[in-house]
């Protein structure tokens, strides 16, 4: 069995997270950026679970904190899109930089 | 210590888990929705008289849940903090709807969820609590039904948040990485010894960014005006004052046991940061037109003004921020009692309204004068003694610059706080006097003015007992 190098996977999850602040940054659709969101915190989680094979004194609590962080993933998105449909409703638009009635 | 043994010491959360589940039924039943507000006034006074001082520090829960006098004192913080929040909102107009029942027993989970971050003690729980604080804040911000301005703060507030929270389970993950566990101690006593110097400081990096958010701390503050602007008044009082707060607790609590020593390399990044932090509350409090607004921005001028205690990090610096945090609490809420009690009867947040306010209604003029003068740190009052430990503090620690820096803050933050005052005493009126504010807001104003003046008259007695 070829077993992958930690510095592929660390190397995998970076890109991932870049990929998802880079997202969160730059999109104009709130729901884009909610996705974007949920794919930093899947990099988090891919690190968790390397770092649990590879270097934890005990390597459960790094899978059950992966399992917490979906669960918590989940939980976020229910609320932000129930937010994102209340928006909606009053504003009629997603898109952020419409969403500007207040200011500095 | 084991789930079953735990639960003796556990019970003031207990009764606040189970309140809570109880004012949601009860909201199915009454309807009379004031009495599901009361209900959960009445619990969080029982959660209170239940909670005991721990003698030695417990681990309960096998350790997931850490009761020692740090978690104790942010306790009582986190349950006066919701208390009050519930005593004013009981006199809040806009929520008279549908949903009030809702919104009390929302409150009684926060409760849960403050002591909770306040007693976490690894990764995992610091997550979960911060999360659990977060989701309540992004619902109770956007709580008014058909109020497009509540709205666009809590979407402001669901992206940001989210944003600052992956960075931070970004860090947390790198840190469990490099020191192969979850719990703050053993984090602590790994990084001391392995070689992971620099993934350890990206790693605190990452973390800084997730509790710099919760605590407004500049560069991450930029939600915080929006936010506090437009969420319900109520609401944008609590978040002021209980979530920040309980964000200096993780930030104590993690810096004391996994950087520690380290001290060097981040005590200069925190003090350019306090001092970014303050500055940018001040100046651009100066020219704010919403009172709202401009609390906001002076609240995270005072989050500048603490996170000095924590920049300097001595003994004295972390009394210093316990101190501070409990003068704060009163104060703001007093400040945004007497806003919610006007903005009730004007129905505008603008300043405007604050004009003549001493002819229109003398009690509240005076009590937001004390509550203003209380926040630019003037003596007797209570937020001289907050300024007065973190200055003794910096001092203490040969901090200068930084001293200076919030000595020059304080005099402007004395410039706008005045400015509100001559507004209120100096301008004629515009409209009538205002009928007596509602018997919920007067004890809530009485409570928390009598507070503030204690603290300022007679410090050495709340004092010895938050420093022990």
């Amino acid at each position: 069995m070829i077993v992958l190098p930690l510095s592929h996977i660390l190397i995998f999850s970076l890109v991932l997270f870049a990929i998802g602040v880079y997202g969160a940054l730059v999109r104009r659709n709130i729901i884009g950026i909610l996705i974007s969101i949920e794919l930093m915190l899947n990099a988090a989680n891919i690190n968790l679970i390397a770092f649990s094979k590879y270097t934890s004194l005990s390597p459960e609590t790094g899978q059950i904190f992966a399992l917490f962080v979906i669960a918590i993933a989940a939980t976020a998105a229910a609320v932000g899109l129930a937010i994102v449909l209340a928006l909606y409703r009053v504003r009629k638009t997603v898109q952020a930089d419409e969403v500007n009635l207040l200011k500095w | 210590m084991n789930a079953i043994e735990s639960l003796k010491y556990f019970i003031p959360e207990l009764v606040l888990l189970g309140g809570a589940f109880v004012a949601l039924t009860l909201d199915f039943f009454l309807k009379q929705k004031k009495l599901v507000g009361e209900f959960a006034l009445l619990v969080i006074v029982v959660a209170l008289c239940l909670a005991k001082a721990p003698e030695k520090p417990l681990p309960l829960f096998f350790g997931f849940f850490h009761l020692d006098a740090l978690a104790h004192f942010f306790r009582y913080l986190a349950l006066a903090a919701v208390g009050i929040t519930i005593l004013i909102s009981l006199g809040y107009t806009p929520l008279k709807k549908r949903y009030e029942g809702e919104f009390y027993s929302l409150f009684l989970f926060m409760a849960f969820a403050l002591i909770l971050v306040a007693a976490a003690n690894n990764l995992l729980m610091i997550f979960l609590a911060i999360e659990f604080i977060s989701l309540l804040s992004y619902l109770l911000v956007g709580f008014l039904k058909n109020d497009p301005k509540s709205k666009e703060a809590a979407i402001k507030y669901l992206l940001f948040g989210s944003v600052c929270s992956g960075v931070m389970l970004y860090g947390m993950s790198l840190l469990y990485g490099a020191a192969g566990s979850i719990e703050l101690s053993v984090i602590g006593d790994t990084l001391f010894f392995a070689p992971f110097k620099p993934l350890a400081i990206t790693a605190a990096l990452f973390f800084f960014v997730g509790l710099g958010f919760k605590i407004s701390m500049a560069p991450f503050h930029m939600w915080a005006p929006d936010v506090y602007e437009g969420a319900p008044t109520p609401v944008t009082a609590f978040l002021t004052v209980a979530p920040k707060a309980l964000g200096f607790a993780v930030l104590t609590r993690v810096l004391d046991s996994v950087f520690w020593n380290s001290q060097s390399v981040w005590s200069p990044v925190l003090v350019i940061l306090s001092i970014l932090t303050m500055t940018i509350g001040n100046i651009t409090a100066v020219s704010q037109s919403n009172i709202k607004r401009f609390l906001a921005y002076s609240s995270i001028a005072q989050a500048g003004y603490i996170l000095m205690g924590l920049a300097v990090f001595s003994i004295l610096g972390r009394g210093a921020v316990l101190i501070y945090l409990l003068v704060y609490l009163l104060t703001n809420l007093g400040a945004f009692t007497v806003v919610l009690f006007v903005g009730g009867q004007t129905q505008s947040d603008s300043l405007d309204a604050y004009a003549g306010l001493s002819e229109r209604s003398p009690t509240a003029a005076a009590m937001l004068t004390i509550f203003l003068l209380s926040l630019a740190g003037l003596p007797p009052l209570a937020g001289f003694i907050g300024k007065y430990y973190v200055f003794a503090a910096a001092i203490e620690g040969k901090f200068i610059t930084l001293t200076i820096f919030a000595a020059i803050n304080s005099v402007i933050a004395a410039y706008y706080y005045f400015r509100i005052i001559r507004l209120m005493y100096l301008t004629p009126a515009t409209g009538p006097a205002f009928p007596a504010p509602s018997r919920s807001l007067t004890v809530a104003l009485w409570a928390l003015f009598l507070g503030v003046l204690a603290l300022g008259i007679f410090p050495g007695f709340f004092i010895t007992r938050i420093l022990g």
